[in-house]
């Protein structure tokens, strides 16, 4: 690839002066930076007074339209019957809204046929209105200068989160301290607004609590004595939420700010409220919480898509194209390569239709937007490790970008590096991958694989191709049968398959000769971060003696130090565990969230210690686990910081 | 389970000549039926070995052949040659370039004749040779000369691992050289040339480094195992030899070129207490070996080696009555390989001589080598350092990427 590490000669056998041998020591080798060291340089500029420059009366552009735009826009097929699009400005619409939520059953996703199909999708929504309306809000509510500057001072936070992901101590203890100052500084009559929007919701909800607990789908019964406050609450902040939206606030600051931490410790209860008021999707708490995965979100799922639906139009902040990436993530739309790259053309829709506001700078407020829109899609589903590097890289490119590019060509700049990045980071990588991986397929192997991974079927497809002689053992587990999909493909094309459950692994690995898996991450000290069900597989193969390779994009490794599958996860829906499909007599968990004592964790990765990994591909070659962070420590500085 | 059956022992105390030929042949191949098919069907393999002989002269023998020089894998090593340097010949006067391509080989043969220097240092010498004869006016053309000339060197001997690692180390020398760095073309060819003579005195002050650095290891009263020939072992314990170290070392023979014996001439010229062992004795004398030191043919990305059969066994022994198993290469030997297992790597044979005719229908494992994975291995010294397996990708992808 490129060129590096010019000054390191090769013939030099690299005498590193060990011990008496030698009498000159040598310079100390680099401290391993950390990459969370970098946003540093940002932070300091950040803070520069230009910022604050913003004047407190603000005109609007001319060209921008105004509010009411948004609802004189033409009926798009995204509107449905069903979701009158709620104005935003009102308070009253609080009722109506959380009614809207609770009755529409989650089975209306099946109206948006868009979903499946992305480029209709795109093609189908018009974007252009949105995005202009959502930039008068933006651009027409400043109400002071106090707040603005807040907000800029609160803004490195805001990007330290993202970048520090590895350190999550730290920031815990930051985040109180500094959203401290937004709190104490919001106006008297921001207050009160909110204190009387509370006021009046709280009473609005005391009417439709006996409702909810009726309609509620899963929650048949009357909800257990620890819950209903919560439930409440949560109307009531959905309630503020919209109102705020509705009035003058400059709702995207105080969002970015917000921008729940990717592994946000969700047993802490006063940051979850806090990150709760500000969320867009309307996420119901499950009810029963495994205590070991309190700190991971669990929220039941199957209710915010409908919502999400029906705020589609109340959505100004979100770019379109974010929109139907967080609704594809609800639905249909997983694999971390699929997710990362569809988040990423998401943004590079939002960048071309980017203006910055005048008074800003392109850097910051891009960043915030960006933000923003992240934070919208962790809310729809938590952020893969792949996708947070990928937004780290993109932040970077963002904040390095020079103060002389006009706003046409930093626009253009972005979107061609986004381009770069899933080009050289994720297509051609997966190629070398490939390359590399068929070298390790002999004639005759059996080779075994777990769950669906794009880089593994793309590796099998090509020894097929190339005629070597093999069998495929594609094992799958409950609840998601993703291997059935792969074992179709493979089908299709004339690979040699033997399917079977996990259950069945230490059986069918008797006749297996290698093992190839796929990972969401691979951490640094070498643990793969996958599938659920993948460490099973990787044990059981090392125990038999059978070589285990992980393929994984380079882009996917975290410097984070992982020891166990509990301390980050995600937990998916306990219901698809408890609910066989097409097996009605298997009925006995019916109910189950009823029961006190019944808890059905489903947890989505698992990790899988470095000891059980012979080998990993990646687009740097064939390395052993132990040498992920040295990947990580010489690429990332040079290439993505 | 056919080694549990009678007759295995039966035929192992009725044949106690063949104490240390694998089991696999004394099962399968009794004495009676041996002596028939040696007389009906001389096997190719080993045509002329008296089985009669004595256990005792049978060793004194091969030790009076093999104590001073064992030339077996040099001269498979030229047939060999002879027999793909025609193939090679073939290709070059297709190329066009055929008389500098044939240079190359003859010049690596030539610098490999030197019983001190290691394979990839003549190959980096061959290299230089091509430089110096090379007609190119830029880098440009330097490089494809190069790239060519390497490539038949790594095209005639696959087997040898070093000189692969040889070629590729001074070929991404020269790629990362630009001639930008220098005023003109021909000091740049110059520097390269420069930097190839070099490289066989750093190869010898690489093996002085390695000898330095284990002193710390060997202490006192120590026995020390070691298997094979290494000049960087020997070298190792030479220097110990002369730091007045007390130490003694168990040799085990290293079937089938027995060049463990050698080893033993060499340490018994240095009045180093030595103790010969068949390779099959290792287990038995593990409990009062305190360490175990081999060379390596190649070191590999996961950290692990490949050497001499059986290392690996070795290794394993050691490892689990937990003694420390320490190898000893140069970097030059760091290869960008990843073997899986053992059979995932290109074979190395090589004749065995079981001292009695092998039957036609028996199939004999020729492989020279196997692969130690890592976490068999304790340290590696090389002239970077005492490393731990782990390190050797970070080096090497330090190196190549």
């Amino acid at each position: 690839m490129e060129p590096r590490r010019t000054s390191r000669a090769v013939i030099d056998p690299k005498v590193r002066q060990v011990g008496f041998f030698t009498a000159t020591p040598p310079p100390p080798p680099d401290p391993i930076r950390s990459s969370s060291s970098f946003p540093s340089a940002p932070l300091i500029n950040d803070i520069s007074p230009s910022g604050n420059s913003l004047s407190p009366v603000m005109i609007p552009p001319p060209r921008h339209p105004s509010d009411s735009l948004v609802l004189r826009r033409p009926p798009s097929p995204l509107d449905s019957d069903f979701y009158p699009p709620p104005s935003p400005t009102t308070t009253a619409s609080a009722g109506d809204m959380s009614d809207d939520v609770i009755v529409s059953p989650p089975g209306k996703a099946g109206g948006w046929p868009s979903l499946k199909n992305p480029q209709s999708a795109a093609a189908s929504v018009p974007s252009g209105g949105f995005v202009t309306a959502g930039l008068v809000k933006v651009a027409s509510s400043v109400p002071a200068t106090g707040l603005t500057t807040v907000s800029v001072v609160n803004l490195p936070p805001g990007i330290s989160e993202k970048a520090g992901g590895a350190v999550s101590v730290e920031v815990q203890n930051e985040r109180p301290v500094s959203s401290k100052p937004l709190k104490e500084k919001t106006s008297k009559a921001e207050r009160r607004a909110l204190q009387e929007a509370q006021r009046a919701a709280k009473a609005a909800a005391k009417v439709e609590g006996s409702k909810t607990s009726i309609v509620a789908p899963s929650n048949a019964k009357p909800t257990k004595p620890g819950k209903p406050p919560s439930q409440k609450n949560d109307n009531v902040t959905t309630v503020a939420a919209s109102e705020k939206k509705g009035g003058d606030r400059p709702l995207e600051k105080e969002r970015k700010k917000d921008v729940p931490h990717p592994r946000m410790q969700y047993d802490d209860k006063s940051r979850v409220e806090k990150a709760k008021r500000r969320s867009v999707v309307k996420q119901t708490e499950a009810r029963n919480i495994v205590e070991l995965f309190r700190h991971l979100p669990q929220y039941e799922h199957g209710t915010q898509l409908p919502d999400l639906q029906s705020k589609f139009f109340e959505l100004d902040t979100v770019h379109p194209a974010v929109y139907k990436v967080g609704l594809q993530y609800l639905t249909d739309l997983c694999g971390g390569n699929a997710r990362c790259i569809a988040m990423l053309q998401a943004f590079q829709e939002a960048i071309k239709d980017y203006s910055t506001p005048c008074e800003k700078t392109l850097t910051r407020d891009l960043t915030a937007k960006i933000s923003s829109y992240v934070s919208f899609l962790i809310e729809c589903r938590p952020l893969s490790i792949s996708m947070g590097n990928a937004i780290r890289f993109l932040k970077n490119r963002i904040a390095k970008l020079p103060i002389t590019l006009t706003e046409s060509e930093a626009k253009a700049t972005i979107q061609s590096d986004i381009d770069l990045f899933i080009n050289e980071k994720i297509i051609v990588a997966d190629k070398v991958i490939v390359k590399h991986a068929v070298t390790k397929i002999r004639d005759g192997d059996v080779l075994l694989t777990y769950g669906s991974s794009s880089a593994v079927e793309m590796i099998l497809l090509h020894a097929h191709e190339l005629g070597k002689q093999f069998r495929v053992v594609v094992v799958d587990s409950r609840p998601k049968l993703e291997g059935k999909l792969l074992l179709r493909r493979l089908v299709e094309k004339g690979v040699n398959c033997t399917y079977t459950h996990i259950n069945a692994i230490s059986y069918i690995l008797h006749e297996v000769t290698r093992v190839f898996l796929g990972a969401s991450s691979v951490l640094s000290n070498g643990t793969v971060y996958s599938r659920v069900g993948t460490a099973c597989v990787a044990m059981v193969a090392h125990a038999f003696r059978v070589p285990v390779l992980v393929c994984c994009e380079a882009y996917k490794f975290h410097e984070r130090v992982q020891l166990d599958s509990i301390c980050s996860n995600e937990l998916g829906d306990p219901n698809v565990i408890s609910k066989v499909s097409g097996r009605e007599d298997i009925n006995y968990l019916d109910g189950w969230a009823n029961s006190q004592n019944l808890q059905l964790p489903n947890l989505i990765y698992d990790a899988t210690p470095s000891d059980y990994v012979s080998m990993i591909i990646t687009d740097y070659g064939m390395v052993p686990p132990t040498s992920v962070p040295v990947i990580v420590r010489e690429y990332r500085r040079e290439h993505w910081v | 389970m056919w080694w549990r059956s009678a007759s295995f022992i039966l035929d192992n105390s009725r044949n106690p000549v063949n104490d240390d030929v694998p089991p696999d042949s004394i099962t399968i191949s009794p004495p009676p039926l041996t002596d028939s098919t040696a007389a009906a069907a001389p096997t190719l393999q080993i045509p002329n070995f008296n089985r009669n002989m004595s256990m005792s002269a049978y060793y004194q023998t091969r030790a009076a052949h093999h104590g001073v020089v064992t030339s077996d894998w040099l001269a498979q090593a030229q047939e060999a040659a002879a027999a793909t340097g025609a193939v090679d010949g073939q290709e070059d006067g297709g190329g066009g370039t055929g008389g500098r391509a044939f240079s190359v080989i003859d010049e690596f043969n030539s610098w490999r004749k030197q019983p001190d220097l290691a394979e990839a240092v003549a190959a980096i010498r061959a290299l230089a040779a091509v430089i110096r004869n090379s007609e190119a006016n830029t880098m440009m053309e330097l490089e494809i000369e190069l790239k060519k000339a390497s490539d038949s060197l790594k095209s005639w001997d696959t087997t040898s691992i070093s000189l692969t690692a040889g070629c590729d180390l001074f070929m991404r020398y020269v790629t990362r050289t630009s001639a930008l760095e220098y005023e003109e073309f021909n000091s740049a060819k110059c520097r390269l040339i420069e930097r190839a003579e070099k490289f066989g005195e750093i190869s010898c002050k690489a093996r002085r480094i390695i000898a330095m650095l284990s002193q710390d290891f060997i202490f006192d009263g120590c026995t020390i195992l070691v298997h094979g020939f290494s000049r960087v072992v020997l070298e190792l314990l030479k220097t110990a030899a002369q730091n007045k170290k007390l130490f003694r070392v168990l040799c085990t023979e290293g079937r089938p070129d027995r060049t463990g014996l050698r080893l033993s001439n060499e340490l018994a010229k240095l009045d180093v207490p030595v103790k010969l062992l068949i390779d099959s004795a290792v287990a038995y004398t593990m409990d009062e070996v305190d360490m175990v030191f081999v060379g390596a043919d190649g070191v590999v990305e996961s950290g692990g080696i490949i050497n001499m059969m059986g290392t690996y066994q070795i290794a394993l022994v050691a490892h689990s009555m937990n003694k420390p198993v320490y190898v000893a290469a140069e970097s030059y030997k760091f290869a960008r390989l990843y073997p899986l297992d053992q059979k995932d790597m290109s074979p190395a044979l090589r004749p065995i001589d079981f001292g009695v005719p092998i039957p036609s229908k028996v199939e004999v494992e020729t492989s020279a080598r196997d692969y130690t994975p890592p976490q068999y291995l304790t340290l590696l010294f090389t002239d970077l350092g005492v490393l731990t397996p782990s390190v050797v990708s970070d080096e090497l992808i330090q190196l190549y990427l």
